[in-house]
């Protein structure tokens, strides 16, 4: 086919995949200019045009005439994250966004690099989530940034660019990404955000100049903590910034040494301030990022209630349990009173490591986990632990907003603005893009209203044999201990055996060496999962058979003692999907469950992606040898 | 030196074992010797439980007979079973029978793994009655007196399935151990494997950052035991970011991300 006819053909590909009748949009061009591809080439752009059509056709339009340009200077890989992302943008915030994104790309002749040696936050973020969750501080974790390059903090989540490309090799840019993070986690763990730093900036004639000259000072005393704790990382940022060729100015290097030093603090990066103000602008290493004092000042709001609240009940759990095990030496030497008892807690924080000692009245408790973590993020947020957090909760401080433990009700939530508070996210899998949409379900857990009638005793009365039939079959799969007789090994000898290969023996054949006899253990290992179509197509009596089967099923799973558990669902779009509780894993089939079983109504709409995918978490949770799912639906009733 | 067998309840540890004593778990050890009480040791793999038996064996000059439990392992394999030579069947004694008979130490390692019938032996050897039913016999053995059982378990990473129950664990007196503080696994590191206090310092940093990935994708943390065999393969001459790789990352996961963010901790420490 020559390359005309090629165009003709791509032109009415195009025209029916993005609507060209109706859109006016002019495909001929463009048709042509892919026609001219390499055939690889033409596959790929027109594979992806018809899969973003699926999802909206102006950005599809936009891709295919961008794409011929694009893909002799680009990397599939990267032009297909480029892609996939302007699709995560328009399911979150809109076309408008998603355009954005596509516009991004004309810009692709300065930003070559970033096509073809960059590095996706996606193939990052696993490992460097776990690297930096191994550095020592608050737990952090890694978020893409939706737009710009400038990686940041809020003392929470590190903040980095979708693609991180300074250097035209991929190993390099990859070194990059790691120094970024490594700063940034210095940053939270050495108290760059102790003080306010807009306000500490705010008092200079240009209070913008004066935070990027902070952030240089913040830059050089950070990077010296990062060469004592981590050498083999420094040598490494060194080595970026020397194929940079960006030497520090002279001018900076009084100023590099005094923070180099091990006690330096923010307070000198501070009090160098005014210095640094009028020294040139400080010129940005390339992994350093951006600081966002708002960003960190709104998770500190956030954070610094809850984490006291949090604290003061733990501390005040943890004087109860005191209290219990506290058992006074002699009559004559009573022990302190509760309400008089004081804890105090130091932190030991040198040479990298951080460390912080609880006491109550000066003897060390050992905290549990979740304590020390709480100790941990305030002592980083303060450079101490406050005593006012030191002070156990008194009856009556129990503010369930606070500690987070009382879930919301899942029915009031959807009627909010805030609907997607406390909900989980699951990704979908989209047929016509050919990839996962993320964070697209907001999914909740739901109890089933419980009904109390005769409905279980009726089911197995209207099945009865039925029930019998199951239990025979199912208590011929039950495996039991039974002594497995001529064994290599065993515990014992099999009289048996031993007779006759005494014989055997004696008559001058071969004597047997299966002479033991050995328990074997019934050792079922199973977890099943039953996940209940619970969508309103379901109505009459196929929710009926499914209920009357789950009362069968579980009867007869009973005998076999396999832990199950039983969840139904439904949902309206993808912004509410719902999974109802029906019996979990720990719980016994007690009357409640039954009552459950029969209050099972058929709901909503039916979406079944955000159940396996939570249902597989939830049996992946339990320890178990073998894991089985099975979804009870209109068809397998039908 | 040549291989030679010894039965072990004859094995007397003649050397001291090395061993770092990380509070009063040896006091406490002696006392409940003393006193004909077992004892149950709780922690983390490779913090040091096995090498404290060793010591307290040492100490006590007792031998000391380890039962490594699997869960294969019956009451039989402990107490022992009739075996069949030369066409007539021969009683042989079990591990913990031996140790019963010659007041030897025995230490049943990560008991909870055992099957559930062999509690049914060591109850009665846990408390004051200090007998062993062996019930194909027909005989109640009574331990000698330097008799001690101990037995170990990892309550991290047991399920519930497999925890040790309330009638079990109420018969030890219980000494819990742990990864041991900075300074100390420094010293450990440093004299096992031989390596400076510089880079034995390193290496108990890099423990603490594998050990801040509990429960994010790892079970464990790296072991003191790990650490020394790290710290064995850079004494001989192997570049620590690989030994690192080697001696620990491989031993802690199989995934392919933690192992590579594991790879990145060594590569930033080095």
């Amino acid at each position: 086919m020559n390359v005309t006819a090629r165009a003709e053909a791509i032109t009415l590909l195009l025209e029916s995949w993005l609507e060209a009748d109706f859109s006016f949009r002019k495909v001929g061009p463009t048709a042509e200019k892919i026609a001219a591809l390499a055939q690889g080439e033409q596959d790929f752009v027109l594979d992806w045009v018809k899969r973003i059509a699926s999802s909206n056709l102006e950005v599809a339009w936009q891709f295919a005439r961008r794409a011929p340009a694009l893909i002799g200077h680009m990397d599939r890989r990267l032009m297909e994250a480029w892609v996939v992302g302007a699709c995560d943008v328009y399911d979150r915030q809109g076309l408008r966004h998603a355009l954005k994104v596509m516009e991004e790309a004309d810009h692709f002749a300065e930003r070559q690099l970033e096509m073809t040696a960059g590095v996706l936050f996606e193939d990052v973020a696993g490992v460097l989530g776990n690297f930096v969750r191994g550095l020592s501080g608050r737990k952090l974790s890694l978020t893409r940034l939706e737009r710009g390059h400038g990686a940041y903090t809020d003392t929470e989540k590190l903040y980095l660019p979708a693609v991180l490309a300074r250097f035209s090799d991929a190993k390099d840019n990859f070194v990059l990404a790691k120094a970024s993070v490594a700063l940034l986690w210095a940053q939270t763990r050495y108290g760059t955000f102790r003080a306010d730093l807009a306000a500490a900036c705010a008092n200079f004639p240009d209070p913008e100049r004066a935070l990027h000259q902070l952030h240089g000072l913040e830059t050089l005393r950070l990077s010296a903590y990062i060469g004592r704790e981590l050498p083999g990382l420094h040598r490494e940022m060194q080595r970026l910034q020397a194929l940079l060729h960006a030497p520090e100015p002279a001018a900076w290097q009084p100023l590099a040494v005094r923070l180099g030093e091990a006690e330096a603090t923010l307070e000198d990066s501070l009090r160098l301030l005014g210095d640094a103000y009028t020294l040139p602008d400080w010129p940005p290493r390339c992994y350093q990022g951006a600081l966002q004092p708002e960003a960190v000042a709104a998770a500190f709001a956030a954070r610094q209630d809850k984490e006291k609240a949090r604290l003061r009940v733990k501390l005040a759990e943890l004087l109860q349990e005191h209290a219990r095990h506290e058992t006074p030496t002699s009559a004559d030497t009573p022990t302190t009173p509760p309400e008089r008892q004081v804890f105090d807690a130091e932190a030991r924080d040198e040479e990298g490591g951080l460390e912080l000692e609880l006491t109550l009245d000066s003897l060390p408790i050992a905290p549990p986990e979740d304590v020390k973590a709480l100790l941990t993020s305030i002592y980083l947020d303060f450079g101490e632990i406050p005593p006012e957090y030191l002070v156990p909760a008194g009856d009556g401080e129990y503010d369930a907003s606070l500690l987070g433990e009382q879930g919301k009700d899942p029915d009031a939530v959807w009627q909010g603005t805030y609907h997607e508070e406390g909900a989980l996210f699951y990704p979908e899998w989209d047929m016509g893009r050919e990839h996962y949409r993320k964070n697209w379900c907001v999914m909740r857990e739901k109890d089933v209203p419980p009904i109390e009638n005769d409905f279980h005793r009726q089911t197995l009365e209207k099945y009865a044999g039925v029930v019998k039939n199951l239990r025979k079959s199912f208590e011929a799969m039950r495996d039991e201990n039974r002594i497995e007789k001529r064994q290599t090994q065993g515990d014992d000898v099999d009289i048996d055996a031993l007779v006759e290969a005494l014989a055997d023996a004696r008559d001058g054949r071969e004597m047997s060496e299966r002479l033991f006899t050995r328990l074997h253990r019934a050792d079922r290992n199973i977890a099943v999962a039953f996940m209940v179509d619970m969508s309103g197509s379901t109505k009459g009596w196929i929710n009926e058979a499914e209920r009357e089967a789950l009362v069968l099923l579980c009867e007869a799973l009973e005998l076999l003692g396999d832990r199950y558990a039983i969840y139904g669902f439904s949902g309206i779009t993808r912004k509410r999907c719902e999974l109802f509780r029906i019996k979990t894993f720990d719980e016994p089939y007690s009357t409640e469950v039954k009552a459950r079983i029969s209050g099972i109504r058929a709901q909503d709409y039916t979406r079944m992606g955000f159940a396996i995918r939570h249902l597989t978490h939830l049996l992946n949770q339990v320890e178990a040898r073998t894991k089985v799912l099975v979804t009870l639906d209109r068809k397998s009733v039908v | 030196m040549d291989a030679h067998s010894l039965a072990p309840e004859e094995h007397f540890i003649q050397t001291e074992p090395y061993y770092e004593p990380v509070g009063n778990e040896i006091a406490i050890f002696e006392a409940a010797w003393r006193h004909k009480l077992p004892v149950l040791l709780k922690g983390p793999t490779g913090c040091g439980k096995t090498r404290f038996m060793e010591y307290m064996a040492w100490r006590l000059k007792r031998p000391l007979i380890t039962v490594s439990c699997h869960d294969d392992l019956t009451a039989s394999d402990l107490v022992g079973r009739y075996l069949v030579k030369g066409g007539e069947t021969t009683w042989v004694d079990g591990p913990l029978t031996r140790a019963v008979r010659v007041g030897g130490i025995c230490y049943l390692d990560e008991v909870v793994e055992a099957r559930k019938d062999t509690m049914v032996v060591i109850h009665p050897l846990a408390d004051d009655r200090r007998t062993l039913p062996m019930e194909k016999l027909g005989q109640l053995l009574e331990a000698a007196d330097d008799f001690c059982l101990a037995i170990s378990y990892n309550p991290g990473y047991q399920s519930v399935l497999k925890d040790l129950k309330q009638s079990t664990r109420q018969r030890f007196v219980a000494l819990e151990f742990d990864y041991p503080a900075a300074e100390v696994e420094r010293k450990i590191v440093a004299t096992e494997s031989g390596v400076d206090a510089g880079l034995a310092e390193r290496l108990v940093k890099f423990a603490q950052m594998t050990r801040n990935l509990k429960g994010s994708g790892l079970d464990e943390g790296a072991s003191t035991r790990l650490l020394v065999h790290a710290g064995k393969l850079i004494a001989g001459g192997i570049d620590p970011v690989t030994a690192c790789r080697s001696a620990v990352a491989q031993a802690v996961t199989d995934d392919a991300d933690m192992l590579a963010a594991i790879q990145e901790l060594s590569s930033s420490l080095f």
